[in-house]
Order: C-alpha cells, then sequence, then structure tokens
C-alpha cells in the first residue's frame, strides 16, 4: 500500500483534476449595469488533483474559497474559467450534459446537518432521493439499497421512518452519508463534516468515514478549518489563502515541512492538546484576513509575511515543486526550507 | 478544595434547574469549584453539560423565567452572589466580573460606534468608583458629561458629538491594550465594519477596561477563524497578567483549554466529573470520561494513531440516569455506578474526580 | 459499527455550544405539544368555535338550497312574513326588515356567500401567490425579477376601481365580485412566498436534491412548497377575515347580489336608512361580519402562537 509520502500523480491514479479553475461573484452596481467593475475572486486559478481512493484535504480560514472550490468541483456552482476532468472527461465542456451519470459518481456531505435534510422528508426518503433521482430504480430496489446504506452508516432500520428532528446531530450526519453513499460513488466531498458536531460525536463521524472508505474504495476531497482533522484523515493536503492555492503536497510533508510562510503560521495556530507545547502563546501572526473583493496585489500574503519583499507584492508567485509531489507557491521557498 | 478565603470565586452546591413544558431539567447539580486570583479555569465539556449555564450564573445572566438557582452560592470575594436581586448583581456586573461572549457580533450594538460603547463602559466604571470612593478626585470626566444628579444612574448622553479628550484616550489606551492597531480610526466605525477578530478584541477592550477582577468568556473563540483565535488567546493570556484578572474560560475545547488554561474542570449532563491542574489531566486523566474526551481528538495520522470514540450519546437530562450519568457509556462501569452516584473525592494533591473507581 | 440509541440533544437558536435544555421528540408528541398550546390558547378555542359554526352553517345552508330542502324558519325573500320593522322577538329572532322579511333567515341564507367567497379568495391567492412567488425565489435571476414585476402590477390595481369597472363591464354579482377579489388579493401571498421560499432554497438540502438528479419541478412540489406551507397556511388563516371585510364592503357598495337575494354586506346597505327608528336591522348584519372575521382572527392567531411556541 503506498504510504502517503509516495502519492503519485499519474492520471490513472487521478480521479478529479483541475486546470486552472476559478470563479469570480461579479459585483454589480445595480440590476441593469453592464460590465461589473469588481469581482469577487471566490477562487482564483486553483489546479488540483485528488489521487484516487485517497484522501485529500484542502484547509484554510474563512473567505480562502474552499467551500466554493467544493462546490465548484461538483459543478453545483460552474467555475467561470478553467477545466474540470472527471476520470479524464472533461465536465467543464459546454457540450457533456451526463449529469446524472456524473452525480451517480460524484457526491456531497455537508457541513450543517439540521440543513442538510429536509424536515419534512422521513430518513428512508432522504436516502432513496439518489436512488430515484440517478438510478431510477423503485420499490424494493431501492428499499434494499436504502437499507444498506443506513446501515453501513450505523443506523438501523427503526431509525428510517424518523424526522430529522428526531435525531441527534450525529444520527442525521449519518443520514447524510448514507444518502451520499446511496448511488456508490466514486468520489464524495466533504465539506466540514465534523465542525457543527461535539467532540464524541466528531470522533464517530470520523472513523465512520474511514471505515466506509475501505468498504467502499472511495476517494475523499476534504474541506476543513481543524488542521488536527485534516491532519488525522488526509493523504495529500493542500492549503488555500485568498482564493489562491498556496501549497499542497502529502500531509506528512505539509504538516511537518511546511514551506509556504501562511502555511507555517496555520499550522502554528493550531492548538494542540497537550501543555507541555503551548505552541500558541509562542506565535507572531500580522494582520487579519484580506477581503476577496480586494485582495493584495501579488502574493496575496505580502502583507502579513515576514519574508516579503518587492517581488512579493508584483508578481503572484507559481506552485513550484519543492519534494517529490509538494508544492508551494512562494518566491522565497529557499529561505522557508 | 481549599476551603480558605484567597479564592476570587467559590461555588458551593449550586444547582440551577430549567422549568419547561415538558418537566424542570436540572442544568447543573450541585456543583461545586473554586476559582483561585489571577488564574485561568476552563471549564471544558460538550454540548448541555451545563458549562454555558455555570458561566451565565456567576454573572447572573440567566433567563431567570425559565431558569432558576435551586441551591447552593455563589461567593465572590467572600459575598453571596445567589440571594442578591437583579439590582444589587448589577453593581458586581462591569467593574468586578465581566463576561465576553461566543458571537461578538450579537455582543455589540450595531447602531452605535465603537467607541461610544467602550466609552459606556468606562464612565459606568467611573460612575461607580466615585460612588464607592466619595472623591472629588478624577470626576473631570464626570463633571463635563453629567449635572450632580446623573450619578444615580448609568445613563450617558447618546448626542454628545465629542468625546472629551481625557475619556478619548482612554479609550484609545484600551484598544491599544487588546493590540488594535489604528485605534483612532476604530473608534470611530460600527461593528459591522469590522472583522469578527476584531470585534471580539473591541469586546475585549470593553470588559477590561472596566478593571474586572474576574473575566468570564463563554466560547470566545469558537467562531473565529484558526489564526485569530490563536492571536485572540494568546492576548487573553497577556491580559490576565497586565490586568491581574482571573478567567473562568468555558469551552467544548479540550486543545485551547490545554493551552491556556492553568486549572481544567471537566463537566458531563451537568455535573463536575474531574478537577486537576491542566498538567495533571493531560498526563494522569482519573474519569472515565475525561480519558474517553482525550482519546477522541484527533491527533497524529490515521496510519499510526487510534482514535477512540466514546460510544452512545449525552443522556436527556429532563431524565437522566439513576446512578452515574456517565454509567451508560463507561467502559469501566461497575455493578455501584448504577446504583449511586459518586461524589467528588480528592485523588491526588488537587485533583478531584468523581467515580467510584476511586474509592467512595 | 451499530450505534446505540442516542438521544437528541437540542440545539438553540445561538448555536450548538449553548446550553438550553433539550430531549428527544417523536412526531406524535410534537402533535400533541401543538394540539396542547392550542388548547390552552382561550383566544385559539374561542376562534375555532366561531369558525367552525359559520363553516357548517355555511355547508348546511348550501346543501340544503341544492338538495332544496328549507332549512330557514321563513323564506328569505318572501315578503310580509310579520309585521315590517318588527324589533327580535320569539317569532323573529332578528327582527323583521321594512317589507316585513325575518331577518335571521336572510342572514342564515346568506352564510355561504361571505365564508365561500373568503375560503375561495384565499385558497386561490394561496395556491396562485404561492406558486408564483416559490418559483421566482426558487429560480432566481431575471425569471424573478419578471415574476415580481407582474406582482408589483398586480398590487398597484386599486380594489375598489376595479370591482366597479368589473361591475360595468360584466355586471354586477357575486361571482364577479369573488374574481375581482381573487386578482387583487394573491400579490401578498407571493411576496410571502417568495420571501420564505429564498429562506428555504438556500437551505442545503435543495443542494444536496440537485446532486441527486431531481428535477427542477420536482424540487419545487417535493421539498420548497412543504417546507413553506405552514407559514403561509398561518397567515391565510388570519387572512380569511380581511377577504370577508372586503367583500362585505363590495356588496354594501352594491356591487355584489342585488336585492330582494341576501347578502350581509348588501343588507347593511339596505337597513341603513332605518338605523334610528329600527337599530336592530343593521345591527345584526354588522354583527355576523364582525364575528366571521374575529374568528378567523382569533383562530389564526391561536395557530401561530401554538406553532412558535413549539
Amino acid at each position: 500500500m503506498e504510504t502517503s509520502a509516495e502519492i503519485k500523480s499519474s492520471s490513472e491514479d487521478v480521479i478529479l483534476s483541475t486546470d486552472n479553475v476559478s470563479k469570480f461573484y461579479p459585483i454589480r452596481k445595480s440590476f441593469l449595469s453592464r460590465s461589473p467593475s469588481r469581482f469577487v475572486r471566490a477562487v482564483d486559478g486553483v489546479s488540483i488533483q485528488l489521487p484516487r481512493r485517497k484522501t485529500t484535504a484542502v484547509v484554510g480560514e474563512s473567505g480562502c474559497g474552499k467551500t466554493t472550490l467544493a462546490r465548484t468541483v461538483t459543478m453545483l456552482i460552474p467555475p467561470t474559467s478553467g477545466k474540470i476532468m472527471f476520470e479524464g472527461r472533461d465536465i467543464t465542456d459546454k457540450k457533456w450534459q451526463n449529469w446524472k451519470e456524473l452525480y451517480r459518481n460524484v457526491q456531497m456531505v455537508f457541513q450543517d446537518p439540521d440543513s442538510s435534510l429536509d424536515p419534512r422528508f422521513k430518513v428512508k426518503e432522504t436516502v432513496a432521493e439518489p436512488l430515484r433521482g440517478l438510478v431510477g430504480a423503485g420499490g424494493n430496489e431501492v428499499r434494499k439499497q436504502v437499507e444498506e446504506s443506513l446501515e453501513a452508516v450505523g443506523l438501523s432500520s427503526e431509525h428510517s421512518d424518523r424526522l430529522p428532528g428526531q435525531l441527534s446531530g450525529g444520527q442525521k450526519q449519518r443520514v447524510a452519508i448514507a444518502r451520499a453513499i446511496a448511488t456508490k460513488p466514486k468520489l464524495v466531498v466533504l465539506d466540514e463534516p465534523t465542525s457543527a458536531l461535539d467532540a464524541s460525536v466528531q470522533a464517530q463521524i470520523i472513523k465512520l468515514l474511514l471505515n466506509l472508505q475501505k468498504q467502499y474504495e472511495l476517494s475523499y476531497m476534504l474541506i476543513t478549518h481543524n488542521i488536527a482533522v485534516a491532519q488525522y484523515l488526509s493523504d495529500q493536503m493542500a492549503v488555500m489563502y485568498t482564493g489562491n492555492l498556496v501549497e499542497y503536497g502529502p500531509t506528512r510533508s505539509v504538516i511537518e515541512k511546511p514551506r509556504h510562510p501562511y502555511t507555517i503560521t496555520l499550522i502554528a495556530s493550531a492548538p494542540i492538546p497537550n501543555p507541555w507545547k503551548r505552541n500558541l502563546l509562542n506565535i507572531e501572526i500580522k494582520g487579519e484576513v484580506p477581503s476577496a473583493i480586494n485582495p493584495p496585489s501579488g502574493c496575496r500574503f505580502h502583507p502579513r509575511c515576514p519574508y516579503a519583499e518587492k517581488i512579493c507584492q508584483e508578481v503572484n508567485p507559481p506552485l513550484e515543486a519543492v519534494a517529490p509531489g509538494h508544492y508551494v507557491a512562494c518566491h522565497f521557498v529557499n529561505k522557508t526550507a | 478544595m481549599a476551603s480558605t478565603n484567597s479564592n476570587l470565586l467559590s461555588i458551593r452546591d449550586l444547582t440551577i434547574e430549567y422549568a419547561g413544558s415538558d418537566g424542570t431539567l436540572t442544568a447543573v447539580d450541585q456543583v461545586s469549584l473554586d476559582v483561585p486570583q489571577n488564574k485561568l479555569i476552563a471549564v471544558v465539556g460538550e454540548s448541555g453539560c451545563g458549562k454555558s449555564t455555570l458561566g451565565l450564573s456567576i454573572i447572573g445572566l440567566l433567563p431567570t423565567p425559565p431558569a432558576k438557582i435551586a441551591g447552593g452560592k455563589i461567593n465572590y470575594k467572600d459575598i453571596d452572589l445567589v440571594p442578591l436581586t437583579e439590582k444589587q448583581r448589577r453593581e458586581f456586573r462591569g467593574t468586578e466580573i465581566a463576561m465576553i461572549f461566543q458571537e461578538p457580533l450579537t455582543s455589540l450594538n450595531p447602531v452605535y460606534k465603537v467607541g461610544d460603547q467602550i466609552a459606556e463602559a468606562i464612565l459606568v466604571r467611573e460612575i461607580r468608583r466615585t460612588k464607592k470612593s466619595q472623591l472629588a478626585a478624577n470626576t473631570d470626566i464626570m463633571q463635563k458629561t453629567y449635572s450632580s444628579r446623573s450619578i444615580q444612574t448609568t445613563r450617558i448622553p447618546r448626542f454628545r458629538r465629542h468625546l472629551t479628550s481625557q475619556l478619548r484616550t482612554e479609550i484609545i489606551d484600551a484598544l491599544k491594550l487588546v493590540r488594535i492597531a489604528d485605534p483612532e480610526q476604530v473608534i470611530e466605525r460600527y461593528p459591522f465594519e469590522l472583522s469578527g477578530g476584531m470585534r471580539q478584541r473591541v469586546m475585549i477592550a470593553m470588559a477590561i477596561s472596566q478593571k474586572p477582577s474576574l473575566l468570564v468568556a463563554d466560547e470566545p473563540t469558537t467562531a473565529l477563524d484558526v489564526t485569530t483565535q490563536a492571536q485572540v488567546l494568546k492576548l487573553m493570556k497577556e491580559l490576565m497578567d497586565e490586568v491581574k484578572t482571573s478567567i473562568f474560560l468555558v469551552t467544548h475545547d479540550l486543545a485551547v483549554a490545554s493551552q491556556v488554561a492553568d486549572q481544567v474542570i471537566v463537566m458531563y449532563a451537568g455535573e463536575i466529573v474531574e478537577i486537576a491542574n491542566v498538567y495533571d489531566l493531560f498526563s494522569d486523566p482519573l474519569h472515565p470520561y475525561s480519558k474517553g474526551l482525550l482519546s477522541c481528538i484527533p491527533a497524529g495520522y490515521k496510519e499510526d494513531t487510534n482514535l477512540e470514540p466514546i460510544p452512545g450519546n449525552v443522556p436527556n437530562l429532563l431524565n437522566p440516569p439513576v446512578g452515574c450519568r456517565f454509567a451508560p457509556r463507561c467502559p469501566y462501569v461497575m455493578k455501584i455506578c448504577k446504583e449511586k452516584k459518586p461524589k467528588l473525592v480528592e485523588s491526588k494533591q488537587g485533583h478531584l474526580v468523581e467515580c467510584f473507581l476511586y474509592g467512595n | 459499527m451499530i450505534v446505540e440509541e442516542e438521544e437528541k440533544s437540542r440545539e438553540s437558536p445561538q448555536g450548538r455550544f449553548s446550553t438550553a435544555p433539550g430531549g428527544p421528540i417523536s412526531t406524535r408528541t410534537q402533535a400533541r405539544k401543538i394540539l396542547r398550546s392550542l388548547r390552552k390558547n382561550k383566544n385559539a378555542i374561542a376562534g375555532l368555535v366561531i369558525v367552525a359554526g359559520y363553516l357548517l352553517t355555511a355547508i348546511i345552508v348550501y346543501l340544503t338550497s341544492v338538495l332544496k330542502i328549507t332549512i330557514e324558519p321563513y323564506n328569505p325573500i318572501k315578503q310580509f312574513t310579520g309585521a315590517p320593522y318588527s324589533p327580535p322577538s320569539l317569532a323573529h329572532w332578528m327582527g323583521t326588515d321594512q317589507l316585513g322579511r325575518d331577518v335571521y333567515s336572510r342572514i342564515i341564507a346568506a352564510t355561504p356567500n361571505d365564508v365561500g367567497i373568503g375560503l375561495a379568495v384565499v385558497a386561490s391567492a394561496l395556491i396562485i401567490g404561492g406558486l408564483v412567488g416559490s418559483y421566482a425565489a426558487y429560480r432566481g435571476g431575471i425569471l424573478d425579477e419578471a415574476l415580481m414585476r407582474v406582482t408589483d402590477v398586480f398590487f398597484g390595481l386599486p380594489a375598489l376601481v376595479l370591482a366597479m369597472a368589473i361591475a360595468i363591464a360584466l355586471g354586477r354579482g357575486i361571482v364577479n365580485m369573488m374574481l375581482v377579489l381573487m386578482i387583487i388579493w394573491w400579490p401578498v401571498y407571493a411576496r410571502l412566498a417568495r420571501g420564505e421560499a429564498l429562506k428555504v432554497s438556500h437551505q442545503n438540502y435543495i443542494e444536496a436534491a440537485r446532486l441527486s438528479g431531481t428535477g427542477k419541478f420536482k424540487t419545487l412540489f417535493r421539498h420548497i412548497v412543504p417546507n413553506i406551507s405552514i407559514t403561509l397556511l398561518v397567515y391565510a388563516t388570519l387572512d380569511v377575515g380581511g377577504v370577508v371585510l372586503a367583500y362585505a364592503g363590495l356588496s354594501y357598495l352594491g356591487l355584489s347580489v342585488t336585492p330582494p337575494a341576501p347578502d350581509w354586506g348588501q343588507m347593511v346597505s339596505e337597513y341603513q336608512d332605518y338605523m334610528l327608528s329600527a337599530p336592530y336591522l343593521t345591527f345584526f348584519p354588522g354583527l355576523v361580519i364582525s364575528l366571521a372575521i374575529i374568528g378567523w382572527s382569533l383562530l389564526g392567531d391561536g395557530l401561530r402562537d401554538a406553532l412558535a411556541l413549539k
């Protein structure tokens, strides 16, 4: 079995890749104005590859674009520019319209368990929805598969007639996961799947996700702001800052040898449950996360970067390899080595 | 438990109930704890364990129709706060006990400028100090904005155009204390113009500017980004040293507690299950729930670490289990656990636990 | 890994980390809670009783008239069943009017008019406005803007002028007035539905429906409409009284039925000349109109409180 340090990204091993994907939201002065003068650059030129049967974590803080990237990758919000290749096919191509086929293979689990289930749908109806809509199954077939999905996430048939209002947060999230795996997809995008849950429930769901990955050979794209969860679950980690991908590589490599100044700061800020290692009290972080409407010129991190120089203000650095499979977008990768 | 009076806050056998249409729910059940001077005590637990209720009761902001303090004492500097009236309680709020909340957006008044809100906090402090000390000294601020009659109230005229220069300096100092850059600009801003981290700092500034002896913080960093959280936590620790307050931190995040706390109190289903100094708790957790909590924090990589989730879920407080509340989920459960409730005992020096595994 | 029976931990409006007390709630208990708070609310009970009374009367009168059975004590249009202008008595509970017709019979006979129109207009407004508003919110963009501008046009129509215009063009009568009210009434529901539907459209389960291959119309009818219906229904209940009042106004102006057919509003107009000499004549039609409005309002209020308290 490959260790996370040896992930190759040859095209057979990659289930989905994005090529310079951007999503800009125009800010119009009024409904009728012709060309908007400003854009919210939610995602700006992101190229990422998701290896098959592995977990890729996308981490960052609010406004970094990771949630938009998740929506873009599933084509819920098509990108403004760039290509997305799923198993070698360009799904951003206007001629390509096989949505049902795409969603049989790509599914999503959302952050808020309350908002992801229709409060008027029973559990079994929620889980059955993708089976009816994407596979066109009916009657007995649906019932069998719903039962199978529920069992796989640790719920029993007594839960299937309940409404979301009768379930706990953890149970609701399990239903959401059961719905996502109902069609046995290949890729599941997990958008902050545990952020709204208590600590003990979070651990249950994390364990469940790991087991399901083995059982169904799933590929995961995990969006999270929690570094510890990302570190635990993922094989590959990508760090986003104000719409840009700033670092990306095998998880162990990114956590232990982060090279981008923002990644260094981010990892240093994650509280470690260890009173002998009080990392938080020793860090120096300048400034705040910038707005996505008017991001700083050049490298978006330059106003807060201790290594910034003139070139950082002018040119946004591209991703460069610093180790096998480990890429960093910084003009001075050598300084942080 | 130390029974000396050197503790700033001493809670004994505090019980808080909520009256609902389904019955009475005991949110906090016979809780006893101490908060010494100039220390940070973290109360850790999951949803529904009663930690927020406990925090609100200290400052006296419990919604008293549904909630009710059914018993116990809250001794603040040797004064029991429980039997006080709302008016008497108000005297403590701000200048003695201050509070900061989880959601800075809803804690700041959106229609007043930030500077005005801090001014209000400072003026309240000055009014009380003047009342208490009965000195005429330092009443410059008072005389320029008040007549002698209004010393009785804490209302501030909203239509002033300029803050007096002394007040303005104080406000800017308060903002500098919380490490806000460009404080002169910030005092003219409205809360919605600031980011979450800035708003939280403003809230801390308002709380600290009144120089309270105890600061109750209810999940102050949960709604913030990771890097902002680190900045705010660092700030709180530094302020503790500068202003000499104690902090009562309510949080669900054990990792945050480990970074800043001197002592950790673990709560479960309305009860305290363990009290220990932070090093003891992390090196030698005694209560099975504490052990469970520690082992379900994701740390390390999936290849080498094993996450052990605690099976089951928190009990319904309307109908708590007989005996130890954690018994249904406890891997070490014994027969006596389902029949009787254990008491909080001192297992080691300064390390208390409520569990039959440790005597009782 | 089968999960043991879990209890629901309540999440309060402040977010998951506050500690509002809670416990497991099954659908049966939820329904019981609503009924219990409805029962506790005396106003709601009063409203329910009144509304039930009106509905029952309307149904009975309508059915009996269709089946050609007489239920009223006297024929509502027969003149001189008693001495004209007689005050209320045992023979004539609400007295007789200037032509000796029994007022009570007339009022009963007129019940299906107001009640029927009240329900019909609100129902149609609910359906039309609800669909327009929720579709606009769901699709968004230009379609949303266009539909809302159309709604605004209807909003701007002056009710009275339209009523008179229709009366002149198509003639007076109950059906025409019902048409007028239907045209006027739906825009409010469109706005209301749109507001509620916007909230629902941003929920994750709508995105999940898209990811499940659920088509746009199916999403609208299976996800959006059911989730906005409670708010709309509560508003509609409160609103029936408004329609009754509006219709009474139109018939008072003589735009609806013509005498001798009985109709509450029209009766008020007809009897107002005798207000000083025989006040009981205008009193009773006015009373039944007011009581109808009060009944529906109380019921709507009670419903709203019961659902909000849940």
